[in-house]
């Protein structure tokens, strides 16, 4: 029988169960169905009930959500490995009720994401999207010089949330001559930038906030209006964490009003729809939540996912898990 | 001094900058003067000093019209709208505005580089046209860890190395002579540094040998992965085989912030996707042109005030 044969055993890859939207998936020819069975329902849907009772890894691609009923499903389930760097739509508590270990994106995004934030916040101060319009439209000739922006490097930058996404802003920036500070739950010990214990200093004391803080109870609306009227009319908010990070509404109260200097949006609250009064205005540049959208990223996501089921199949600590508090 | 005339040859090209000009000076706006051979007749006396900018200095002829003038100086760093040699001839004295600058324009090929490979503004013309609701934007290209090649290691392409640096990106360099104080690889020529690098960028003074030094091979050299960023001047690129390469797809991507004949821009370039065209923009903040302004007048204050020049070339 095959299963005697321990060289068989070996070379049969480990069943992995896909929990994705239709709509969303990994693009052709990953490295990730070479070394592991694959099982997505929305291919294939599963011919029994028995083969969920056993299985006992999932991997969840994109932000679909994974709730008490879709655990009630899988009982063998040890691990959830997600594709994102934040798991907002993963029910953390209830996983770790299941003794369910789960991990994210590691640092697989930090880089590109962290140019993200520097592209968007080029984009606002330096006008970049709007002065391609401007040119694109025909205005150059017509209207003459385009309206100034402002300098990198004479702006005070606030990092709302100093992980691996933050500390790669910190460090670019920095070469920009930009002085920074941040904001964290804990003040790291090995990092000299100024510390604010919360959102309110931290804007009060800074011309631009980088939101890139992990979305959960605490942070949900973490920029609030108080948080805008420190930062004060001048101000930039720059967010490439997650849309309800930044209380939208308020956001847009605050731009139409002139009460904040502009914006640089990657996420929104209510993907994809985008609030239209942000849609004419120059001061806001806005990107359809593609902050880690690369070919490198997703290569680097692979080498994580891999990496993580391999540890996991083989019983060696996780390499990205995430830590709840 | 408000009985020293003040030329300024090119468009005001900055309000503090007029402002502050009349304030000290009686100032003649060149530009908006229909009748220039009889304004510059009757002026020509008294007018001691020029300000000019990028798209605008003194030329032969222009300091030959003027007997008595002094000093040009100038609202920029290139001076290739001024006949030098006509004012050392003449021992006019020229100043522009180095350093100044070179932070903003640094930092924009930095930015140039981004919003090319990331495809910044088009992501933004995406989700202002409603695309998003209809499905995902396409992936885009990493720049952390791109190597970046600099033509000309100035003061500026200096800058853009150690910026790009803190993207972890390998830099190299043409200039026309080797480094003996950085660590960047040299390349001889320019073909072989856009063949050894993905992104390259043109930040070498505009000269007669530097005119048309992004030709037809330079290109081809980069090839349909490369991104050429132009942050330099118009003419360094030969535009028409830049437009074509783009247009043929033989160059993967450009960041323009000049251009041969500005204002005007080719417009085969208005539809591609993988360019960034902006209105040379590179020094345009608020806070550099003001120091910039300062600048230009303080050196015409301290040469009528017989003082050291603060930032002369002549």
């Amino acid at each position: 029988m095959a299963g005697e044969n321990p060289n068989f055993q070996n070379t049969d890859p480990p069943t992995v169960l896909v929990h994705r939207f239709p709509t969303f998936d990994f693009p052709p020819g990953n490295r990730l169905s070479t070394q592991f069975h694959l099982l997505d329902p929305i291919t294939s849907p599963p011919t029994s009930p028995v083969l969920l009772h056993s299985i006992r890894a999932l991997l969840c691609i994109g932000p679909v959500p994974v709730t008490p009923e879709t655990l009630n499903r899988l009982p063998s389930l040890q691990i959830i490995v997600g594709s994102s760097a934040g798991v907002d739509h993963i029910d953390l508590t209830e996983c770790s009720r299941r003794n369910i270990a789960v991990t994210n994106a590691g640092s697989a995004f930090s880089e590109d994401t962290a140019d993200y934030a520097v592209a968007l916040l080029f984009g606002v101060l330096r006008r970049l999207p709007a002065g391609d319009r401007y040119v694109r439209d025909g205005f150059w000739p017509v209207n003459g010089d385009f309206p100034l922006g402002f300098k990198l490097g004479a702006k005070r930058v606030g990092i709302l949330g100093l992980g691996s996404i933050g500390s790669e802003v910190a460090k670019r920036l920095a070469a920009f001559g930009c002085s920074i500070a941040y904001f964290s739950r804990k003040k790291k010990t090995s990092v000299l930038f100024p510390y604010y214990e919360n959102a309110i200093d931290l804007a009060a004391n800074s011309d631009v906030l980088i939101v890139c803080c992990a979305l959960n109870d605490e942070t949900h609306h973490i920029v609030n209006k108080d948080v805008m009227v420190a930062l004060g009319k001048e101000g930039v908010i720059i967010n490439v964490g997650r849309g309800p990070l930044v209380d939208e509404k308020q956001l847009v109260e605050f731009l139409v009003r002139g009460e904040l200097g502009g914006a640089g949006l990657d996420v929104f609250e209510n993907e994809p729809n985008v609030p239209k009064e942000l849609l004419e205005r120059d001061n806001v540049v806005l990107s359809p939540h593609c902050s880690v959208a690369t070919p490198e990223s997703f290569e680097a996501l692979q080498d994580v996912i891999i990496a993580n089921l391999k540890a996991f199949f083989s019983n060696k600590p996780l390499v990205s898990p995430v830590q709840k508090d | 001094m408000e009985s020293i005339g003040v030329l300024m040859t090119c468009p005001p090209p900055d309000a503090y900058l007029v402002e502050q000009l009349e304030k000290r000076f009686t100032l003649y706006k060149f530009h908006s003067i229909p009748d220039k051979a009889h304004f510059l007749n009757s002026n020509k006396a008294s007018i001691r000093a020029v300000v000019g900018n990028a798209s605008a200095g003194a030329d032969a002829q222009l300091i030959h019209q003027l007997p008595n003038l002094e000093i040009v100086s100038s609202f920029s760093v290139g001076l290739d709208k001024i006949d030098l040699a006509k004012c050392k001839e003449r021992g006019i004295r020229v100043t522009n505005t180095p350093d100044v600058l070179t932070d903003d324009v640094a930092d924009l090929a930095i930015g140039l580089m981004l919003a090319v490979l990331r495809r910044l503004c088009q992501s933004d013309r995406y989700v202002r046209s409603g695309q998003w609701k209809k499905g995902d934007f396409k992936l885009t290209t990493k720049f952390t860890g791109k190597s970046v090649g600099i033509i000309g290691l100035g003061r500026i392409g200096l800058a853009i190395a150690k910026r790009a640096e803190a993207f972890r990106c390998p830099i190299s360099y043409h200039a026309r002579t080797e480094k003996s104080d950085v660590n960047y690889k040299y390349y001889p020529s320019v073909v072989e540094l856009a063949a050894n690098c993905q992104i390259l960028v043109v930040a070498c003074a505009l000269t007669e040998e530097t005119r048309h030094i992004i030709n037809r091979e330079v290109i081809n050299a980069l090839g349909p992965k490369g991104v050429l960023i132009n942050i330099g001047r118009g003419p360094h690129v030969d535009e028409p085989e830049l437009v074509s390469a783009l247009v043929e797809g033989r160059l993967g991507g450009a960041g323009l912030d000049v251009f041969q004949d500005e204002p005007n821009v080719p417009e085969e370039l208005f539809g591609l996707e993988n360019v960034v065209l902006l209105p040379h923009v590179g020094s345009g903040t608020m806070e550099t042109r003001k120091e910039m302004a300062d600048l230009v007048i303080g050196n015409l204050e301290a040469h009528f005030l017989n003082r050291p020049l603060l930032t002369h070339v002549l």
